[in-house]
């Protein structure tokens, strides 16, 4: 093109955000390597080197968190890659079109809720006297349950309502993927005798595949990611042990007590991992599955 | 046919009660919130609201609508949802636009913005920045900060890429400015992608509640999540500036369900109306031939 000039100047506002407000934060990524006081600053704060790094696995709460963390994180990606896909697979096996469009419209629909919304919500339901509690004792004859208070129940509780929020909109692209494929492989499959149950099996899965690969990939990058708005909004003391998560002990460590050096620290850390997981996913994805991001 | 076939039948009956299923439970609990909402006080804490009002009154929304710190968080949740919108908007269709172009540079410009979605300096250099700003409790620590959004990018760029070329050398011809094409062919074509990234916007300004509890030292100036982070999941019913003898006349979960569905309502109304854009703008920005 003869004139590209106007293309960078369409740039420049995004440029001049992400330098300020993207890159900008990171300059103070100094603090993780200082005994940082905020009176002092960046450049009057003394100097340590990595203890601040070394801190993380000298504190029990610091490991613990990384492994609650990876726990809560692993079983979340786990969970929300099957979920979505079978229910991707089950709602397009729907053959009325009204119910079909109702339900996808309620399913998506919680995604769109705040964190804080939804555990509103958790608090209310979830609670001893709240309505799950109430169909478990009546029906069952259970004594009441304290999901949120539990510290052996608490990741199950977060595992379980993040699936409910999210698994109606991560089937959208699988249910992209079914709709694209081309009939003639169905119509093909049942010339053959082969029952509904086999062409889930050997027609609509192997299609799926590719995208399958691909969200399971980058979903690699999200392994240190447990959800900060959801955790802070669920927990408290009682299920720290199992529920506290790097990015909440970061917020409590850093901002909470002062501790900014090693609130940085601890975040830095996780920065670093995750990037190169990332690194790595992105680099996979396109290798089996020939994915690029732009 | 495998559709007439008896298995297939009872599995499509199974099948459909189960999605239906599925759909109710996403949102029934809401139901659950706006049925204690319109309760009595008595029927809440018997435990006796399930999906219907039990003893029907409309005290909690009377009270939370004369409740000035939930109008005021509510006009600070508009406010930064129009501002933060708008400019987002702009800068992201400016740059998506120019990105779905080949120019020198453009792939080093393009790494440069997905950095950012890699690597952050994190909670507290953000804080700093934003404190050092001068930012803290005005309306701009809570709109600049997220204003560029690398992901958004991406699916504006991948938007943009799927109209043809030759309807804006067409226009090259004759002899529409890159500005004219931009707002006269561009964005018009592109609604869908437009019109999903934008919701997403939106929809993240009005959830957003973090960074009101980080950046605002004073409760009066919290935008409505952050008002609701505060009453709802730290139960910090001071917040509501009630007297004692309404406390004790009024049930507190009423008012809190009253407040969520307040606040949840706009999304509520809005998303069905954008839905088939945002199914197609996500499956066209993600999944490519």
């Amino acid at each position: 093109m003869k004139k590209s000039w106007p293309l960078y100047v369409l740039c420049v506002p995004a440029f001049v955000f992400v330098c300020i407000f993207s890159y900008g934060p990171m300059v103070g990524l100094l603090m993780a390597f200082q005994d940082y006081k905020p009176w002092l600053g960046i450049s009057g704060s003394r100097w340590i080197g990595l203890d601040n790094f070394e801190r993380i696995f000298r504190y029990d709460e610091a490991t613990q968190a990384i492994i609650n963390t990876l726990i809560i994180a692993v079983s979340k990606i786990i969970v929300g890659i099957i979920v979505p896909i079978i229910m991707a697979i089950l709602l397009s096996e729907l053959r009325n079109v009204g119910i079909k469009k109702s339900v996808q419209t309620l399913v998506y629909l919680p995604h769109f809720l705040s964190w804080v919304t939804v555990a509103g919500l958790m608090i209310n339901i979830l609670g001893l006297d709240g309505g799950i509690n109430q169909v478990l004792t009546q029906l069952f004859g259970i004594s009441p349950i304290y999901f949120l208070g539990d510290p052996d129940l608490f990741r199950y509780t977060v595992v379980v309502s993040d699936v409910w929020k999210s698994f109606g909109f991560g089937m959208i692209v699988y249910l992209a993927t079914i709709a694209g494929i081309n009939p003639s492989y169905y119509e093909a499959a049942e010339i053959d005798g082969a029952t509904r149950r086999q062409q889930i099996l050997y027609v609509t899965l192997p299609s799926m595949l590719p995208m399958i690969i691909v969200i399971s990939t980058l979903s690699l990058g999200n392994i240190l990611d447990a959800g900060f708005d959801q955790v802070f909004n669920l927990y408290n003391p009682l299920v720290y042990s199992t529920g506290d998560i790097i990015d909440t002990y970061v917020y409590r460590s850093s901002l909470l007590n002062g501790q900014y050096g090693f609130g940085t620290a601890v975040g830095l850390f996780k920065s670093g991992i995750s990037l190169i997981l990332i690194v790595v996913s992105y680099r996979l994805a396109y290798k089996y599955a020939n994915y690029k991001i732009f | 046919m495998y559709h007439k076939t008896t298995g297939y039948r009872v599995f499509s009956v199974f099948n459909y009660a189960f999605m239906i299923l599925a759909g109710l439970v996403c949102f029934l609990p809401l139901l659950h919130l706006l049925a204690q909402s319109l309760s009595s006080k008595a029927a809440v804490s018997g435990n006796l609201v399930s999906f219907w009002p039990v003893g029907f009154n409309t005290d909690a929304y009377v009270k939370t609508f004369s409740n000035s710190n939930f109008i005021s968080s509510m006009w600070t949740s508009i406010l930064r949802t129009v501002l933060g919108t708008s400019i987002s908007m702009f800068i992201l269709t400016c740059a998506g636009y120019a990105l779905s172009k080949e120019f020198r540079g453009r792939n080093a410009l393009m790494w440069f913005f997905i950095f950012t979605m890699l690597f952050s300096g994190g909670l507290i250099p953000s804080y700093i920045l934003v404190t050092g700003l001068g930012l803290k409790d005005t309306i701009w620590a809570l709109v600049l900060p997220g204003a560029f959004g690398a992901y958004n990018l991406i699916l504006l760029v991948n938007f943009f890429k799927t109209i043809p070329k030759a309807l804006e050398e067409a226009a090259f011809i004759d002899g529409a400015s890159f500005f004219a094409i931009l707002s006269k062919i561009y964005l018009p074509l592109s609604l869908p992608g437009i019109a999903t990234v934008s919701l997403f916007i939106m929809v993240g300004h009005w959830n957003s509640w973090f960074d009101g509890i980080l950046y605002m030292s004073d409760a009066s100036k919290y935008p409505l999540a952050s008002f609701l982070q505060t009453v709802v999941v730290q139960s910090n019913m001071q917040n509501m500036a009630m007297s004692q003898s309404e406390v004790e006349a009024m049930s507190e979960q009423s008012i809190k369900a009253a407040q969520i569905f307040v606040s949840t309502l706009p999304i509520i109304m809005v998303y069905p109306f954008l839905q088939r854009y945002f199914v197609k703008g996500i499956v066209l920005g993600a999944v490519k031939e």
